[in-house]
């Protein structure tokens, strides 16, 4: 019996032979009891223009829903019934009180046959409450193996070329991909998604099938680029065909840098503000990064000389802003810092102040404490660094020079 | 007809074995032999429980108890087994048995609900229209009120959970049950079920001073030897009621010698010095139980030795298995980040720093972006191997401290247990200073 349920599924279901076959021996056959734990969904009714859409009934506490349990399965005869939970870990947000009640509702329904199935990225520790519930049997799906890998996706190729090709395919598409993920639903879009551009060099006729060697070099970069564009949903997948297309058809390559910059998603670097915001947002940045008692150092014209010793150094490297993130900082520095980079008289007006407020609309700058709108705000930039650099070179600041980092 | 020596390769019989024995190994309830089994075990604490109830029943007394013990030691089991005998001799006879729980019944409201349900009041309460709890709580308490010794039928509560009903509204129901227990009033006894040993410390001083104090404790005395192979024999066997009873022997014995099997005694030893809750080695035996089929009709020590791997399996260590290695690559980078500042939380930053430290100078590899790595980072927080250590928004991501979830120790044992790891990954993991 089992082993015919582990024959069929392991068609459908590839690779999981073992756990199909565990599943089976362990839920039993049709008569024995089932053990009672390993969507509230009640099976009798399904909500369609037939009933009206209603469902089986309504309740609204879990005393309620033993109650109908039981009752569906006295009007069906007693039947086996299981309830499958995907993403259980969600439960824990739930009241308290469901995933223990659902762990024994066997013996909460007074001896209905019924299983509880959770299914969950998460181990059974991570459910464990105060005072503990009935432990379910826990059971361990292991990530597929590389070869396993490969097997499916072959399973599931859909193409003309033969079984060996698309092996070998894969194969190159996972030497790029397998270290960095093994999530199976991520390497099988990558590998559909560049499996035309690794075909085109075919189908125009300049490679035959078996030039394995020239094939990868034409799909390597490909490969590498998608990594991280299609990979960080930086591009969408139609996006990046298209790009793919359209690369293809101009034949050099070069064209591709142009076309990226206005195809991405996160083009943050990009971002229009007034010049006065992008100064805001420059000094921001240096209050965020930058130590106060190094200030009269970047922003005064007279300050002390001052000599690198190698324990500054060492101390510097060991307490970096870039590593530990943006430290608060008042308004007054802000405005200090402002004025002293801004090369023209700027007179501070409301419209400068409401600058920086649009800033934390924005949310390129935060505001902390935000009890008290006029009386001393703290503030913390929130942007990296990458971004302000591309900032500071559209208004000729440079920026690195200012930073107690890299100064 | 030579029935001794009928196999259980009888497709027929091995089904009606696996149905038994999947009866005898139910997590909660217990079969005949098992109850026997129990009531010995906990002889004094039935005898205690048992003579409570019975002064309800037969002489009208009022009394209230506390059920303390583990979970999966037997509480309920007990209760149940007592309550039977007691219905099966005719002691029950008009009482009344009233179950709630405490995870089902999460206030007074519902609870109230319950046992006027439970009790067939429902007819009566249908005809006055209740509003309020207040009102039927008045209306109930009424119906206990106008009783008396010798004219009602006494109730028996059974309080499951009994720690969750000290979380309501000021205890009211408990006030109320434990107020009428104690004052001449419908003859009650309150049994309340419960894992928390401190349970006595939850009620309020006036729901304390109502109740009698009265606490059993369930604590097994059971040695491995012979108790607990004892139990596992009774849970493995076929009861003298099974379909094929020529058949019933032939099992039983091979039971006996299966306990003998030093694979067995050791696989079941190590379960007994973990635990005593017998719910885990009931699992145990399920796991067995589930092994047999037509080829393998008969219960052998390789399939408890095959049991035990699912029982024991490190959880971290499967996860930490299934990651791929830019992922176990962070780990690494996490682990010597733990060990260098002592447990202080750290950031994304902090890790990526340490992990391009490695890439850059050391290894071989191929090295990830660093939004590739910040993805594989974010995976690592969505399976908890990593925790925010506060979860104050508006702070950026990268820059959001965590904890690692797992010890130092444990990243180097499930290392050493994986395959297929680039050396020099290998190399940066054990060396101390990276």
């Amino acid at each position: 019996m089992e082993d015919i349920i582990a024959e069929t599924h392991a068609k459908r279901i590839p690779c999981r032979g073992r756990q199909i076959s565990f599943l089976a021996s362990i839920l039993g056959e049709t008569f024995a009891p089932f053990p009672p734990s390993i969507s509230p969904f009640l099976p009798c009714t399904v909500p369609s223009s037939n009933n009206n859409y209603t469902s089986y009934a309504s309740c609204d506490n879990l005393g309620d829903f033993t109650r109908h349990v039981r009752e569906i399965a006295k009007e069906r005869g007693d039947p086996r019934m299981a309830i499958v939970l995907e993403r259980s870990e969600r439960l824990r947000d739930c009241d308290a009180n469901i995933l223990p009640v659902l762990c024994r509702l066997q013996e909460l329904t007074q001896d209905v046959n019924i299983v509880v199935i959770l299914c969950s990225t998460l181990p059974v520790d991570k459910f464990r409450a105060s005072t503990g519930f009935m432990e379910p049997i826990a059971f361990h799906f292991p990530q597929y193996t590389k070869d396993e890998l490969v097997r499916i996706l072959v399973t599931r190729r859909v193409t003309d070329y033969s079984e060996e090709f698309y092996t070998n395919y894969v194969n190159l598409v996972l030497s790029v991909f397998y270290h960095a993920t093994k999530s199976l639903p991520e390497l099988k879009h990558l590998v559909q998604l560049n499996f035309k551009v690794y075909c085109e060099p075919i189908e125009k006729g300049e490679a035959t099938d078996t030039d394995i060697k020239k094939l990868w070099r034409n799909i390597e970069p490909h490969l590498k680029k998608a990594m991280s564009s299609v990979y960080l949903r930086e591009v969408s997948s139609s996006q990046f065909e298209r790009m793919q297309s359209l690369v293809s058809e101009s034949t050099t390559s070069g064209d591709l840098p142009q076309l990226q910059p206005q195809m991405k998603l996160t083009g943050t670097t990009k971002i229009e503000l007034p010049f006065y915001s992008k100064f805001l947002l420059i000094s921001a940045y240096l209050a965020s990064y930058n130590p106060a008692r190094t200030d009269r150092r970047f922003f005064m014209k007279h300050h002390g000389k001052q000599r690198k010793t190698q324990a500054m150094i060492k101390a510097k490297e060991r307490s970096s802003n870039q590593l530990v993130g943006p430290k608060p900082f008042p308004l007054e520095r802000l405005m200090a810092i402002f004025y002293s980079i801004i090369e023209d008289k700027v007179s501070p007006t409301a419209n400068v102040f409401s600058q920086i407020s649009t800033l934390v609309t924005l949310r390129l700058v935060t505001q902390i404490g935000g009890e008290d709108q006029l009386d001393a705000p703290k503030y913390k930039c929130a942007v990296p660094l990458d971004f302000i650099r591309g900032i500071a070179r559209t208004v000729g600041f440079d920026i690195v020079r200012y930073l107690y980092d890299y100064a | 007809m030579g029935l001794k020596r009928q196999e259980v390769c009888d497709p027929e019989m091995l089904k009606e074995v696996q149905k038994q024995l999947r009866l005898n190994l139910r997590l909660w309830g217990t079969t005949p032999d098992a109850a026997k089994m129990l009531l010995s075990t906990y002889s004094s604490q039935a005898k205690h429980l048992e003579e409570l109830m019975t002064r309800t029943l037969k002489l009208g007394e009022s009394n209230s108890a506390l059920i303390l013990a583990a979970r999966g030691v037997g509480k309920s089991a007990l209760v149940n087994i007592i309550l039977e005998n007691l219905a099966s001799s005719g002691t029950l006879g008009e009482g009344v048995v009233v179950r709630l729980s405490g995870l089902l019944q999460t206030d007074d409201r519902l609870a109230l609900k319950e046992i006027t349900c439970q009790l067939r009041l429902e007819n009566a309460t249908a005809n006055k229209v209740f509003g309020s709890f207040a009102e039927n709580l008045a209306f109930l308490l009424e119906s206990l009120r106008s009783g008396s010794k010798e004219t009602s039928k006494p109730v028996i509560f059974l309080l499951d959970e009994f720690d969750l009903f000290c979380h309501h509204h000021n205890q009211t129901l408990l006030y109320n049950l434990f107020d009428v227990a104690q004052s001449a009033q419908a003859p009650i006894c309150v049994i309340g079920l419960t894992c928390r040993l401190d349970v006595i410390e939850l009620l309020e001083k006036r729901v304390k001073s109502r109740f009698s104090h009265r606490q059993i404790h369930l604590f097994s005395e059971e040695k491995f030897e012979p108790q607990y192979v004892n139990t596992i024999k009774l849970l493995l066997s076929l009861p003298e009621t099974f379909l094929h009873k020529s058949f019933v022997k032939t099992w039983n014995a091979q039971i006996d010698d299966l306990m003998k099997a030093d694979d067995v005694l050791r696989v079941t030893k190590r379960l007994y010095d973990t635990t005593h809750d017998i719910r885990a080695l009931k699992t145990l035996l399920l796991l067995c139980v589930s092994q047999l089929n037509a080829d393998r009709p008969k219960l052998t020590p390789d399939m408890f030795t095959a049991a035990q791997p699912i029982m024991r399996a490190e959880a971290k260590t499967n996860m930490l298995q299934g990651l791929s290695i830019l992922q176990l690559c962070l780990i690494i980078a996490m682990k010597h980040l733990t060990m260098i500042y002592e447990g202080e939380p750290f950031n994304f930053e902090m890790v990526f720093h340490e992990y391009l430290k490695f890439s850059q100078r050391k290894s071989t590899m191929q090295s990830f972006e660093r939004p590739v790595v910040f993805k594989a980072f974010d995976q690592l927080k969505c399976l908890e191997l990593v925790r925010p250590v506060d979860n104050t928004r508006g702070i950026q991501r990268e820059y959001q401290l965590v904890q690692m979830m797992i010890t130092p120790l444990q990243v180097m044992d499930s290392l050493n247990q994986l395959p297929g790891i680039p050396t020099d990954v290998q190399q940066w993991a054990t060396c101390s200073f990276a």
